[in-house]
């Protein structure tokens, strides 16, 4: 009987794989490329602006952070989603994305109020990537430090 | 030149976490955090710094930069200061960008509603 059930359902799921269209792989890697190489292209002209005033690390926060203005503020309009619609991770992977996950789920959850909505609710996915960042980054320094002069 | 390589390098790392997004069907959530570790890793290698020098913000504007920078911080300040530079480094180096995550983040939740 449950033999019998999991054959239909391998059946079924064959008949439905057949009926949906394939991921177009290939176009959507276009798409991310476009919308990711056109981030990363502002961001260095704004880089090459800051670095002709300040010094390399400095001008280098400096342009992430505005980048992160730039995703929060576009995020708040509207704009980012449609983006990021169109370009997935072309839109997800730049640090424009970080802002766009830290106001998405900050504005979704206003009607929570402003501690556990607005600012809890920020860290949903930015809070993932701080900690196995920090976590990694240990990793690799101890390793690096110690292990591999 | 350098504005060239910002677009192809930043263009390829998108286009890559795109195509493993599209074939292993993982979140991008998921894709994410593995691109803040292998930033890391990559850093913590040696190869992530030479891409730094040729692309520019093509390297560090992608996630994977934020994995270098926490590396880059924490071995700048064990030089500096020791082991306890393992503690300090990491959220140095990326203050900029967490302490604008978090003002402009809260600032356009508070300001703006969402659409749709």
């Amino acid at each position: 009987m449950t033999r019998a059930r999991t054959k239909d359902r391998e059946e079924y799921n064959r008949l439905a794989q057949s009926f949906h269209p394939p991921r177009p792989v290939l176009r959507n890697a276009l798409k991310a490329f476009l919308v990711g190489g056109i981030i990363c292209t502002a961001a260095q002209v704004i880089f090459g602006y800051l670095s002709a005033r300040l010094p390399r690390t400095q001008a280098f926060a400096m342009t992430s952070s505005l980048m992160v203005f730039l995703g929060a503020f576009l995020t708040g309009l509207g704009v980012y989603d449609e983006i990021g619609r169109f370009a997935g991770m072309g839109a997800a992977l730049p640090i424009t994305g970080f802002a766009n996950s830290v106001v998405s789920p900050a504005m979704e959850y206003k009607r929570e109020g402003f501690v556990l909505g607005v600012s809890a609710r920020m860290f949903q996915v930015a809070g993932p990537v701080i900690v196995y960042g920090s976590l990694s980054a240990l990793l690799v320094s101890i390793l690096r430090v110690y292990v591999f002069k | 030149m350098t504005l060239l390589y910002a677009f192809l390098v930043g263009g390829a790392l998108c286009a890559l976490a795109q195509i493993i997004v599209d074939l292993t069907k993982t979140n991008p959530a998921f894709v994410m955090v593995s691109a803040v570790s292998l930033g890391a890793v990559l850093s913590g290698l040696g190869l992530y710094g030479p891409l730094v020098e040729i692309a520019g913000a093509g390297a560090t504007t992608p996630l994977l930069g934020f994995g270098h920078s926490l590396v880059t911080g924490m071995l700048e300040d064990v030089a500096r200061l020791g082991w306890f530079g393992l503690f300090t480094g990491g959220l140095r180096a990326t203050a900029p960008g967490l302490m604008a995550a978090i003002v402009f983040g809260y600032l356009m939740a508070v300001l703006f509603n969402p659409k749709g």
